[in-house]
């Protein structure tokens, strides 16, 4: 595993202005050949050390320490050399690859950059060969057409490849990949990974992948780092950490996570929020949210200590389990009962006609996207259903429509029996108080300028025509564990965990019957969405709520709902118990994307064989005729392109739109 | 696009009948009569006389009827005969309009050039002295009245320095170069006469200078933000991160998209200088169409007015169309006119 020296960090240490300490001495190797696995959360400078360890450290960064390359120091190397190695020995992709890419450029243009800044004697004709070669090797189809092309008319996945194929231009030693599949969907993600698979045995390129997600470090790395408040906290082999994590940070991580395979209950959150850097405590940084700490942890910080077998960990109680974590209970059992919720044959539709003249001057039809292709769902109060699809599925919509805040074009949504489509918004306006919903990115959806206590008093004098009391308002905080004090700081002021309790306090002040989940966790840090997912399962027990729980990831899905339904171009393909769901899935859909999620069990995801669907989410507008699945789906026939799925029941209450709904066995075996 | 071009193109001859027909309209409502600026004071007192005026320029019939006769002329190309100059506006607007277009030209070319420099430099050294220094020229650009700094300017480098020459387009004792264009600078260099080139061009100096550094510091002001955004953006670590040196991430990576949002601007300028080129062609003695605007307005010379306006509208269609044209290749991600069916 360890070959000729790769790249070897020691002693890294970068600063800002003021004191900040961003990366407090991180010591790290990774040979050529090698995947390391880099986890953390925001702020525990994980992506820092390697921006840092390239020389690309933000304006005003302190960098000390030494980074050597082949045994080659790169702190304090001249720029121009400096220049010579990145993109060349070392190169580095980024998490977005849309806005990593320059969008006035084309593809191919910003492939040949990387070779020629290198290369600067290679002649045009053996530049786009070597662009072509490059895209091929990433499997990019039609190398030579898309290398013409701009990055906004690529997918995400097929992005990423481009920004892969620009890393890999130069044959580097090292590549460093920075949440590579972050923003992508889960099938695309397991595609991407693939690829740097191939990298690594073909190329024998070192790799460090940097992410927020265990799953993904599971499959594909050979060790891991775990980093926390600008330190490595733990290293070890992939294996052994999962098996047995020995600092307390690792092991609440790992209990965080609710998985595809686990049962749903109470996940062990992490208590608090990373720490922010400009108020470091002395000692160990992750003592204040530590169940193990002890008088100790707060004065001395611990450096990170051999620990046998390779293994190294920063904690003075290294290895010392805490006290059991709570039991995970069981399964939750489908809810019975009258819905509150009913939405029968949902449709919407949007035309897709730019410009502002209307087409006077002979313009066709306009173009019609297909959002949302008729949906049933009901909805039982104190019952969660998760609508789970990867973007552009029409999930989102499908949640605006049943809140009222688009119009559908079609169909019904009845709220205990009274109907909804079709009303206008003053008719509306009194049924808004029953339907209330809480957004995906909490940054953005809170007025940065309104104090808390006035956002969560917002609802109720608009809809209930009356300001609630402060003592209303400190209930509310209450009810999502703030306190009380809250209600006086401004958004900027609250870690990202307590922002999304403030729009949870926001939807319930009205009391409603029914919350709108878009996305409530996915952009919070892993050990957060703990916290905020289990406070959602209390309210809900405690307030009896309906939830529609829309979210990609169908680890968390599974873990809250008692029903599922899985979308995929507008349509219901799958929808039944989270149980049965997640067990025997029978729409090759539900089943690829259940492949496809990484799952934190490293041995686990070894042994498992893949069944992944080739290619991307369709493209609504041009909607093909029978099942929107069967361009990518492995048992299609031509059954399939003539004739579309209907929703058909095949046993309690799992219902699968396919005409080769098989279990997974028989084709598949997709493992866990 | 093609489709969009025609759209455009076909809508323009609209606007400007709209433009044409408000024009007119609104000087017909001012209770000025143009008959002032026909017949003399002494002369209004004789009906007779006043009575064939009215007679031979069109006055005694109703506003429709005027209306009608106006546009008609109109469509067929003919702008109508000033009143004062006795001579077609068309005619007097041909003679004026290149040296206003010379003198708009090069006030852009060094407007946009020397904004773009200056903005890229300061957003490169940001809150350093260029930066602080870019920030006071496009601050005395933009609120310094071009009449003062046009007679300061000509004090300092003609009067007393004598660097450049005075007022005018051309030294009063040189004929002007042979009338190809109507540009001075092309008609000289047409006729491969360098002597009158260099007095053409050393004459445009001073009022493209100063006609353009209120260009030059509303386009340096935007391009340093414009820049200061786009450097932020993941792309230009992208670019750093595969090697390319600083002068390639500034002009090939940055440069390009700060100035997508910068080109709306520059098109606006054009067609404000056009017609706010009056004050610099008054200090300049520039005989361009600003003083012939300035002149036509205050005898009420309607048709002059309406032509001059219709010059002035002509030109902001034009310098929008070509800006949106622009916008559109500079950023692949638009594609104009491509969902219209």
């Amino acid at each position: 595993m360890t070959g000729a020296a790769g790249l070897e960090i020691r002693g890294l240490r970068v600063g800002f202005p003021g004191g900040l300490e961003a990366v407090r001495g991180v010591d790290l190797s990774l040979a050529r050949g090698e995947v390391l696995g880099v986890v953390g959360e925001s702020g525990s400078g994980k992506s820092l050390t390697w921006l840092a360890a390239m020389g690309l450290a933000p304006r005003g960064a302190r960098v000390e320490g030494s980074v050597r390359l082949m045994g080659e120091e790169l702190i304090g190397a001249p720029r121009a050399r400096l220049r010579e190695l990145r993109g060349n020995r070392i190169a580095m992709i980024f998490q977005d690859p849309l806005s990593a890419l320059n969008p006035v450029l084309t593809v191919g243009t910003q492939i040949a950059e990387a070779i020629r800044l290198h290369n600067p004697d290679l002649g045009g004709r053996e530049v786009r060969e070597r662009v072509r070669e490059l895209l091929d090797r990433v499997a990019v189809p039609q190398a030579a057409r898309r290398a013409g092309q701009y990055p906004h008319e690529f997918s995400g996945g097929m992005r990423q490849r481009v920004m892969i194929a620009m890393a890999i231009a130069n044959d580097p030693d090292i590549l460093i990949a920075d949440e590579p599949t972050t923003a992508l969907d889960v099938t695309v993600q397991a595609q991407v990974l693939e690829v740097f698979e191939r990298l690594r045995a073909e190329l024998g390129i070192g790799i460090a992948l940097v992410t927020h997600d265990l799953g993904v470090v599971a499959g594909r790395a050979d060790r891991v780092a775990v980093m926390y408040g600008g330190r490595v906290v733990e290293e070890a082999g992939v294996d052994a950490l999962f098996a047995s994590p020995q600092h307390p940070y690792t092991r609440g991580l790992i209990g965080s996570l609710p998985t595809v395979a686990g049962a749903g209950g109470r996940l062990t959150a992490i208590p608090g929020a990373p720490p922010s850097l400009a108020a470091r405590p002395p000692g160990c940084s992750f003592a204040p949210r530590c169940p193990i700490a002890e008088a100790r942890c707060q004065a001395e910080d611990p450096v990170l200590m051999p620990a046998g077998d390779g293994r190294r960990a920063a904690c003075h109680f290294a290895g010392a389990r805490p006290a059991a974590p709570a039991a995970t209970g069981p399964a939750r059992a489908p809810v019975s009962g009258e819905p509150v919720l009913s939405v029968r044959g949902l449709v919407k539709d949007y035309r897709m006609d730019g410009g502002l003249l209307p087409p006077v001057l002979g313009g066709a039809g306009a173009a019609r996207l297909r959002a949302v292709a008729g949906v049933d769902l009901d909805l039982a109060a104190g019952e969660t259903l998760g609508l789970v699809g990867e973007s552009g599925c029409g999930k989102s919509t499908l949640g605006r429509c049943i809140l009222g805040l688009v119009a559908p074009t079609a169909g019904s949504v009845r709220l205990r029996g009274t109907e909804l489509a079709g009303l206008t918004r003053a008719q509306m306006r009194p049924w808004r108080r029953h339907l209330q919903i809480v957004f995906q990115d909490p940054y953005a959806s809170l007025h940065p300028r309104m104090r808390v206590g006035e956002i969560i008093a917002e609802p109720m004098r608009l809809l209930l025509g009356r300001a609630p009391s402060a003592a209303q308002v400190a209930v509310l905080l209450e009810r999502v564990r703030l306190e009380p004090a809250f209600a006086r700081r401004y958004p900027h002021e609250l870690s990202g965990g307590q922002r999304q309790r403030v729009g949870i306090a926001r939807a319930l002040a009205v009391d409603p019957d029914v919350l709108v989940l878009d996305e409530p966790v996915s952009a919070l840090d892993v050990s957060i969405q703990a916290g905020v997912l289990n406070l959602l399962a209390d309210l809900q027990a405690e307030l009896g709520l309906a939830y529609l729980f829309i979210a990609h990831d169908l680890a968390v899905v599974r873990h809250v709902s008692h029903r599922v339904a899985v979308m995929y171009a507008g349509r219901i393909v799958e929808s039944g118990p989270a149980e049965a769901l997640h067990t025997a899935p029978r729409h090759p859909y539900t089943q690829a994307l259940l492949a496809a999620a990484p799952v934190p069990d490293p041995p686990a995801e070894r042994r498992r064989r893949r069944q992944l669907p080739e290619g991307e989410p369709p493209d609504l507008l041009a909607a093909p005729r029978g099942c929107a699945f069967r361009a990518r789906c492995w048992r299609a026939s031509d059954r399939c392109g003539a004739e579309l799925p209907a929703l058909r029941a095949v046993d309690g209450g799992h219902a699968v739109a396919c005409h080769h709904p098989e279990p997974v066995a028989a084709t598949a075996p997709a493992g866990a | 696009m093609t489709r969009y071009l025609l759209r455009r193109l076909i809508a323009m001859p609209l606007l400007m009948l709209g433009v044409a027909t408000a024009t007119f309209l609104l000087s017909h409502i001012t209770k000025a009569d143009p008959l002032a600026a026909i017949v003399s004071e002494r002369q209004m007192n004789n009906p007779e006389i006043v009575a064939a005026a009215k007679a031979r320029w069109g006055l005694d019939r109703s506003l429709p009827e005027q209306y009608a006769v106006y546009i008609s002329n109109l469509v067929q190309g003919d702008l109508g005969v000033s009143f004062r100059t006795r001579r077609p506006v068309a005619d007097d607007i041909g003679a004026r309009l290149p040296a206003t277009l010379e003198l708009v030209v090069f006030a852009m070319i060094f407007g946009v050039t020397a904004g773009i420099g200056l903005g890229v430099a300061a957003a490169h050294w940001r809150d350093g002295w260029i930066d602080h220094g870019a920030r006071l020229v496009a601050l005395i650009g933009s609120s310094m009245p071009v009449f003062w700094t046009g007679l300061i300017l000509l004090y300092v480098f003609s009067v007393v320095l004598g660097v450049f020459p005075g007022p005018g387009r051309i030294d009063a004792r040189v004929a002007p170069p042979p009338g190809v264009t109507g540009f001075y600078t092309l008609d000289a260099l047409i006729a491969g006469d360098m002597e009158r080139l260099r007095l053409a061009l050393a004459h445009l100096v001073l009022p493209a200078f100063v006609l353009g550094w209120a260009v030059m510091g509303i386009i340096s002001r935007l391009v340093r933000g414009s820049m200061l955004d786009v450097m932020e953006q993941d792309y230009i670590r992208t670019a750093r991160a595969k090697g390319a040196g600083e002068g390639r991430v500034l002009f090939a990576h940055a440069l390009r998209n700060a100035l997508i949002p910068t080109l709306t601007i520059i098109g606006h300028s054009f067609a404000y200088l056009i017609t706010g080129a009056v004050l610099t062609e008054t200090i300049f003695a520039w005989p361009g169409i600003g003083a012939y605007a300035v002149d036509s307005a205050r005898s009420l010379d309607h048709p002059a007015i309406i032509g001059v306006t219709l010059v002035g509208a002509a030109a902001f269609l034009i310098a929008n169309l070509v800006t949106d044209i622009a916008y559109a290749l500079a950023n692949p991600r638009i594609e104009i006119g491509r969902a219209d069916g």
